[in-house]
């Protein structure tokens, strides 16, 4: 398909641990197109993080291994050598972390880390790198980046800091830009800047950005399309209309009944999904959300369900047949 | 930052006070018999004792005896009891050859535990790590002063490879004065290597799990790069405020054993005569010195600390 | 090499399984889990091992003495005979030389200089030194603990005498102090109230060895303290009307219980190395009391004609601080609850 930079199938990754081995991500596959937005959302420990990161091989380790393929631009970047992702990395796709105090080294002033990232890729001067640096720091709104360049992260404020990772990751003008969970540190008022900030670079400079959250407020906020994560894999994957008016999964209702709305009453309780996520050492067969699931039926408990689409794109993973998604999903939008 | 160092320096001098005082007492306190029937000799006979006594001003009070004491460490005017001669001017003389000794044991042990280490964290659970990891515990069960024995054994007298200790001064022969020092440098290495790559590998190890680690990578930097400038750099901090201690540890005294096997004529061979001897003056002065020594570096060590880690430089506690 | 992210539990505890109602969850003490990964470290376990039948060994000492070699080890066999082999050997040949080892009975690893046994002689040597780590680390431990906890816990001016006091402790150059007191407590004793101690007894090379390493076990002792202090169990603990010593005894006591454990062990090793420094320039076991520090000593005068002295009594101490060190290294990682990951896969 035209204009999709990034295509991810079958990634499936796990780590051999004291206990056992975790299978972290167990088939998860999705397409970037350019210029789009996607949110990751999920809670914790269903692996969209580890998702993100495997992308660039960050979660490369010996006691892990990954399989299937993750296909930028045509590229194959699974099977690439460390040294050859490093060329992908920061370059052509970005990264910025969710605790921006602990994601920069505290012993280096911030331009200088800025300009370390540029000399990695071009051939620049010093000057000219800490140069753009302070360009940078400029273009994501920080006040005074001149004398701003030469302070340490811990004199930054938390959105000030995770704006100057920002300005970092971008610094070689990336086609992809992943955040992994940037606001979840941040207050609420300094989380809608970020956010605001992220839509800004995505709109006029066309960045693709993978948006890893567990917050479907901030979903809400900028997303394009969203893909639902549980357990390690992906329950379903649609656009933010669709996800959020015509939603197809059991696991998706929960979340968007869980959240809170202006418009039911006060006292309205939010809904909770019961139980625990499954332990990914043993992973339940059958259907993973079975055990938690309200419309769980014999058969989810024995065969993992398949994927089904419908309008070309809205992909999700259920046994209840279309019908009665269609009506669950218009009840739980409704505020039902 | 002025009032900061201006703090540690009074600090220092307090301690330093403490420990003349205590020395003093350890030496005229604890022994149960009287410094001057010792100096007089096993057969003198009470007036001898007395005049012992009076020249040397051990009838006074302890306080003032403590104070005239001070009073001639700092005007160079101290002599000792047994051989009668200038302790401060002896203890100048064993200056080159101790600190000939701790500097280049100093610069041999940091550059074999950077390396050590480093390539340790490196190949962490692999074959380099485990043997570099066997050679640095056995590195610091070894007695100093056995190591130094059989070293000596070893290598000059079954194997004429270098020579049977004393020191040869810099100014009189470069190369003779670095070949008689190899052995006692690496005597001395031997046991900080050891320590310190150990400390190195397991500083590594934890900064390599750290977030700025994964956004280092992230950028794009190459394997080495980030070892080097992140977590390298990072773990050496706690590294070298150590070695600041240690270092001072090491010229105030701690070389008595390694200097005494090799009869090279510093300062610790000068202590240890003192010592069997039990002859106050110069032990006073060398502990003095010793103690200045280490509480110097401290407060190096505590200054430098401010200075590596910005984040103590800039009044803000280091995260925990 | 990067932890997992995003992996449920923390490495090291047991995950949780679904549906299981938590009555039924199984839990399992700090103690055990460390036990259990103690348990897969074979190295660290050897080496415990080995130190206990280094100790075994030196205990039999006085079997050996009786049946085996029919000497003391203070026994000088300076102008004797002895049958080696059908022939009759000096003990001492007339230039100075000791015999050397051999697999007989008698003089298993040869003489010293003035005809004593070795092998009797390493074996007492060996009950002094160990003797003295443990002692010397349980008088450090026990010190340690007691001014830890009241630095860590009242803070204020007993935190701040007791942190001077450590800071000009520290400062000595550890064997100088050592020296020192060795030395001078040598000549006429200890005499403290009613408690007085002789000048070549065993106890003063252990309350000396004893003293010197408290700076270095108390300042983290006190580190955790003041940290521990600030959790909530102790503000809960203080509203139940506990009164101090019971919180430093009952509560924060339990907490520190596996760092204490780890540096005890580690401090035997300290210690011995310590006491054969000390012993090795006099300042350290008097005679008649052997050491290995002393045995050393000896044996370094005749070094050249008669290696054996010295390289034997210094493999043994290598032999049990090594194996000290590796096994309390394997116990701190085994009591560390951050685990790391390494396993291949």
């Amino acid at each position: 398909m035209s204009g999709v930079i990034l295509k991810v199938d079958d990634l499936r990754v796990s780590f051999a641990t004291e206990d056992g081995v975790v299978q972290a991500v167990d088939g998860v596959s999705f397409e970037l197109t350019a210029g789009e937005i996607l949110a990751i959302v999920g809670e914790s420990g269903c692996g969209k993080s580890v998702t993100a990161q495997t992308l660039t091989g960050l979660t490369r380790a010996t006691n892990a291994r990954i399989t299937g393929s993750v296909n930028y631009r045509d590229r194959e970047l699974n099977g690439l050598s460390d040294h050859q992702l490093c060329d992908v990395r920061g370059e052509q796709i970005s990264m910025v972390f969710q605790d921006p105090m602990c994601a920069l080294n505290p012993v280096y002033r911030v331009g200088d880390q800025i300009a370390e990232m540029i000399r990695a890729h071009r051939d620049v001067s010093k000057r000219k790198a800490q140069a753009r640096a302070v360009e940078l720091l400029r273009s994501v709104g920080i006040p005074n980046p001149d004398r701003r360049a030469r302070h340490y992260p811990h004199e930054f404020s938390g959105g000030m800091r995770q704006r100057v990772m920002i300005a970092m990751a971008l610094a070689l003008e990336p086609d992809v830009l992943i955040a992994d969970e940037p606001t979840t540190a941040l207050d609420v008022t300094i989380q809608a800047q970020i956010l605001q900030l992220i839509d800004r670079l995505n709109r006029e400079r066309g960045l693709a950005v993978i948006l890893i959250t567990h917050d479907l407020g901030v979903v809400a906020e900028v997303a394009d399309r969203v893909l639902v994560m549980y357990a390690g894999q992906v329950v379903e994957d649609a656009t933010l209309d669709e996800i959020f008016y015509a939603p197809k999964h059991p696991y998706t209702w929960g979340l968007l009944g869980s959240l809170a709305r202006l418009d039911q009453p006060r006292t309205a309780r939010l809904v909770q999904i019961p139980g625990a996520p499954p332990s990914l050492l043993a992973p339940p067969s059958g259907c993973r959300f079975a055990p938690r699931c309200s419309h769980v039926f014999e058969e989810c408990t024995v065969l993992p369900p398949l994927e089904s689409r419908t309008g070309g794109m809205h992909l999700d993973r259920c046994w209840l047949d279309a019908d009665e998604k269609a009506h669950h999903g218009g009840l739980r939008t409704r505020g039902a | 930052m002025a009032r900061f160092v201006a703090r540690r320096l009074l600090g220092m001098f307090a301690v330093l006070f403490a420990i003349s005082v205590i020395v003093f007492l350890i030496f005229n306190v604890i022994p149960n018999s009287d410094p001057a029937a010792r100096i007089a000799g096993k057969n003198a006979d009470p007036a001898l004792i007395a005049r012992v006594s009076a020249d040397l001003g051990l009838d006074q009070p302890l306080p003032i005896q403590y104070l005239t004491m001070m009073k001639q460490i700092f005007t160079g005017q101290l002599t000792s009891y047994a051989k009668d001669r200038n302790v401060v001017e002896q203890i100048w003389e064993g200056l080159p050859a101790t600190f000939s000794l701790c500097i280049g044991a100093a610069v041999l042990w940091m550059s074999l535990a950077i390396v050590f280490g480093y390539l340790s964290a490196v190949h962490a659970g692999r074959f380099t790590d485990r043997a570099l990891t066997i050679l640095s515990l056995v590195g610091i069960s070894m007695p100093v002063f056995w190591l130094a024995a059989m070293l000596l054994y070893f290598l000059s007298f079954m194997v004429e490879l270098f020579p049977t200790g004393s020191y040869v001064p810099l100014s009189e022969n470069p190369l003779d004065w670095a070949y008689h020092l190899i052995l006692p440098w690496f005597t001395l290495a031997v046991l900080f290597v050891g320590l310190y790559s150990r400390v190195l590998r397991s500083n590594m190890l934890d900064a390599m799990n750290e977030d700025y680690v994964r956004t280092a990578r992230a950028k794009g930097l190459s394997e080495r790069q980030v070892r080097i400038r992140h977590v390298l750099r990072n773990s050496m901090i706690p590294i070298v405020t150590l070695f600041g201690l240690d270092f001072g540890m090491v010229v105030g005294g701690g070389a008595i054993l390694t200097e005494t096997v090799y009869n090279l004529d510093g300062v610790g061979l000068y202590a240890g005569e003192a010592i069997r001897s039990l002859d106050l003056p110069p032990l006073m002065a060398v502990v003095m010195f010793g103690a200045f020594f280490i509480v110097l570096f401290n407060t190096i060590v505590d200054i430098l600390y401010a200075v590596l880690d910005p984040r103590i430089r800039l009044g803000e506690a280091a995260p925990a | 090499m990067v932890a997992p992210i995003d992996s449920l539990e923390a490495p090291g505890e047991p995950p949780l399984p679904t549906g299981v109602p938590a009555s039924q969850i199984q839990g399992r003490s700090p103690w055990y889990l460390a036990w259990l990964r103690l348990r897969r470290k074979k190295v660290a376990l050897v080496c415990a091992v080995l130190f206990v039948l280094i100790v075994l060994f030196c205990l039999a000492a006085p079997l050996w003495a009786e049946h085996v070699a029919h000497t003391g080890p203070n026994e000088n066999h300076l102008t004797d005979k002895v049958m080696i082999d059908g022939q009759k050997t000096d003990v001492v040949a007339p230039d100075g030389t000791p015999l050397g080892p051999g697999l007989h009975g008698r003089f298993l690893l040869g003489a010293d200089q003035n005809g004593r046994d070795v092998m009797v002689r390493l074996m007492y040597g060996g009950r002094t030194s160990i003797y003295v780590g443990l002692a010397a680390a349980a008088v450090t431990t026990i010190f340690s603990v007691i001014v830890g906890l009241l630095a860590g816990y009242y803070r204020g001016w007993p935190d701040a005498v007791i942190s001077r006091a450590m800071d000009v402790i520290w400062a000595f150059p550890v064997l100088l102090l050592g020296i020192a007191l060795g030395t001078t407590l040598a000549i006429g004793g200890l005499k403290v109230g009613p408690i007085a101690i002789a000048g070549d007894s065993i106890w003063i090379p252990i309350l000396i060895i004893g003293l010197v390493y408290v700076p270095y076990i108390a300042r983290p002792i006190r580190g955790e303290i003041l940290a521990l202090r600030e959790k909530e169990f102790i503000e809960a603990a203080v509203a139940q009307g506990k009164g101090p010593l019971r919180i430093m005894f009952s509560e924060l006591l339990p907490n520190i219980l596996s760092t204490i454990v780890v540096f005890f062990t580690l401090n035997i090793a300290n210690n011995m190395l310590l006491e054969s420094a000390l012993s090795f320039l006099g300042a350290g076991v008097r005679p008649p009391n052997a050491s290995w520090g002393s045995m050393i000593s000896d044996g370094y005068q005749v070094i050249f004609t008669a290696p054996h002295l010295t390289v034997v009594p210094g493999l043994m101490i290598v032999a049990t601080v090594l194996s000290l060190n590796v096994f309390g290294d394997g116990l701190r990682d085994a009591m560390d609850p951050k685990a790391k990951i390494r396993l291949e896969h």
